[in-house]
């Protein structure tokens, strides 16, 4: 087994509805999914962001587009024009999210070594 | 519903129950999107419809308040020299337009575009449909007594707690009242309150002449509304899906629902614009501010969006079929903004070495000094920009190498006074705290009252009887 970021595995799309964050997270290859599903529990999710999200943690699962849609409660400051966060609208807990760290088998881990990042981020940015 | 279309009203610009597909445009995802991006939908290519989505939830007490200034206002603004340039193409080639940008003052909106469709040259040529009975200000006290608390939808409270301090209220309204306009002769239809979905399912609604218990097909309207609501979000807009690669978006292309008569539909762009259409961008956008999937509660129908099917359909295409919908629930949302107290944000920059440090100092004197000052605040928020302002403890902690740091330090709370006081007391901190501090010449922290957001439920009994349709003439 290795570890991986889920940034490797998936990419993702946050957006606000009041004071809850939505975390919208779709699998790069479908034959991941089953593994987003197993180890990207709603349980995980709440003890990955600890205290950015205030209240419990929902999952919904869209089978048919191998993707899961997270509810963080309370973690906007109240959200839209009460919050004092930068992020008052949500927008970035998509890539929060895809900073956790999980155990995948080596050969998974081999395959996706690397996705999601800019391929010539050595070079600081766009040419 | 009333429907006032007089009995010389012009025939509807397409043929209901007969078309064979319908090509519906999305050309502005908020107020403040791409001014062109509605421009480039109409010279592009071949379009039925363009929508224009311009109503977020607080956008209409804002609104509310401009009309308090000027009786004419109250209305997004942009919508009416956007008509002046593409009207005349529009009704050239039939082109119909379907907007939320009524606001609170849809009949204002509408006799400033009639206006400025004249002007361009398309007097006589066109009518405007307005869509009322949103806006249940004056309604409120009414239905506050005859049983209608209007309770929080996520705390449970009675907006009787709030009622003196409320801005606006404004119910959802569906697609029934915009396809009653388009069956009596408008080629523009200007709502309120409309649902943002509506916008785009109202005109498939009415060209293919679906029943309203058609629910498969509206669920699939409504899927395609949430795709087209938002803009280039669908068509390689911040899309994180190696964003690297995603080309031109200099000139990105916004989508283009191309809907069948029985919902299912593509999701484009036109041909030579930027940007992409793909299973990832179109996956994105679904997944967009969505609460559970299987229950997508509209005015119309519930969608079920665990019943979507997605293919590749070529370059820049992406089918959706086999959506399933259920009737709707017996009420309607409600939208109240209300007045919640003030707030303000104040900045400064820290530069190498122990940026993060250093910013980290400066919070606390200024923390330090609020309290001796006798400052009380709801919350008082520390942020450095550069480091945790967007992953919080996510990001670690910071290096000692760490170039630059912007100290963000916001406060909110309901006297007003003390959220002043702090704004006095940022610039300060650059003669009597930290060094290596920068970044002040923007004055002193604004004030801002905040106008927060109450979500509520009604019977939607009660709000139906009230919408009515007009028309105007350009």
């Amino acid at each position: 087994m290795a570890k991986v970021r889920l940034l490797e595995l998936a990419h993702a799309r946050s957006g606000d509805k009041g004071d809850t964050a939505n975390v919208g997270l779709i699998v790069w290859d479908e034959e991941d999914y089953p593994i987003i599903l197993k180890a990207v529990t709603p349980e995980r999710v709440k003890k990955h962001f600890k205290d950015l999200v205030k209240g419990p943690v929902e999952r919904f699962r869209l089978d048919n587009l191998h993707a899961v849609n997270f509810l963080l409660h309370g973690a906007l400051d109240g959200g839209g024009t009460v919050s004092l966060m930068t992020d008052a609208q949500g927008k970035v807990f998509s890539t929060a999210l895809l900073r956790m760290k999980i155990e995948v088998p080596d050969e998974v881990a081999e395959r996706v070594r690397g996705r999601g990042r800019y391929p010539r981020a050595d070079a600081g940015g766009p040419p | 519903m009333t429907l006032a279309a007089s009995a010389s009203a012009a025939k509807s610009i397409r043929r209901p129950g007969r078309a064979r597909t319908v090509r519906v445009a999305g050309g502005q995802g908020f107020w403040g999107d791409d001014p062109e991006a509605p421009v480039r939908q109409v010279e592009g290519g071949d379009i039925d419809y363009l929508m224009l989505d311009y109503l977020a939830e607080v956008t209409m007490s804002i609104m509310r308040k401009q009309m308090s200034r000027d009786p004419r206002a109250g209305y997004a603004r942009d919508f009416v020299p956007l008509m002046e340039r593409v009207l005349p193409a529009c009704v050239e080639r039939g082109i119909g337009v379907v907007t939320n940008a009524g606001g609170v003052n849809p009949e204002g909106c509408a006799a400033a575009v009639a206006e400025a469709g004249r002007r361009a040259g398309a007097g006589g040529r066109a009518r405007i449909g307005v869509v009322t009975g949103d806006d249940l200000m004056d309604r409120l006290d009414e239905l506050l007594d005859s049983g209608h608390p209007l309770e929080n939808m996520e705390t449970g409270r009675p907006l009787a707690d709030i009622r003196d301090r409320v801005r606006s209220a404004n119910a959802y309204l569906g697609a029934r009242p915009i396809v009653a306009a388009l069956a009596g002769g408008a080629s523009v239809v200007v709502t309120g309150r409309s649902t943002d979905t509506a916008l785009t399912y109202a005109p498939l609604a009415h060209e293919f002449g679906w029943a309203r218990d058609a629910w498969d097909a509206l669920a699939s309207g409504v899927v395609a509304g949430h795709v087209n609501e938002c803009g280039a979000q669908a068509s390689g807009g911040n899309c994180s899906a190696e964003w690297w690669d995603i080309p031109d978006l200099a000139r990105v292309g916004f989508p283009i629902i191309e809907a069948s008569p029985d919902g299912s539909f593509v999701v484009t762009k036109h041909p030579g614009s930027g940007g992409v259409v793909n299973l990832r961008t179109v996956k994105e956008q679904l997944l967009y501010e969505l609460g559970d999937p299987t229950t997508y509660i509209t005015p119309d129908v519930v969608a079920d969006f665990t019943t979507i099917r997605l293919e590749d359909a070529g370059t820049n295409r992406v089918r959706v079929r086999g959506v399933r919908g259920r009737p709707p629930t017996s009420s309607l949302k409600v939208s109240v903004a209300y007045s919640a107290g003030y707030k303000a944000v104040g900045t400064l920059v820290y530069a190498w070495p122990d940026a993060a440090a250093k910013a980290r100092a400066a919070a606390g004197i200024l923390r330090e000094r609020l309290d001796r000052l006798g400052l009380c605040f709801d919350r008082v928020l520390v942020e450095l920009v550069g480091w945790d302002s967007t992953h919080g403890h996510l990001a670690g902690e910071p290096p000692a190498d760490l170039p630059e740091v912007q100290l963000r330090v916001g406060v909110r709370g309901a006297d007003r006074a003390a959220v002043e006081r702090f704004t006095r007391e940022i610039a300060p901190l650059v003669l009597t705290g930290p060094p290596a501090v920068t970044g002040f010449a923007g004055g002193r922290p604004r004030v801002q009252e905040i106008v927060a957001y109450w979500p509520a439920l009604i019977d939607r009994r009660v709000v139906e009887p009230g919408v009515a349709v007009e028309t105007v003439e350009v």
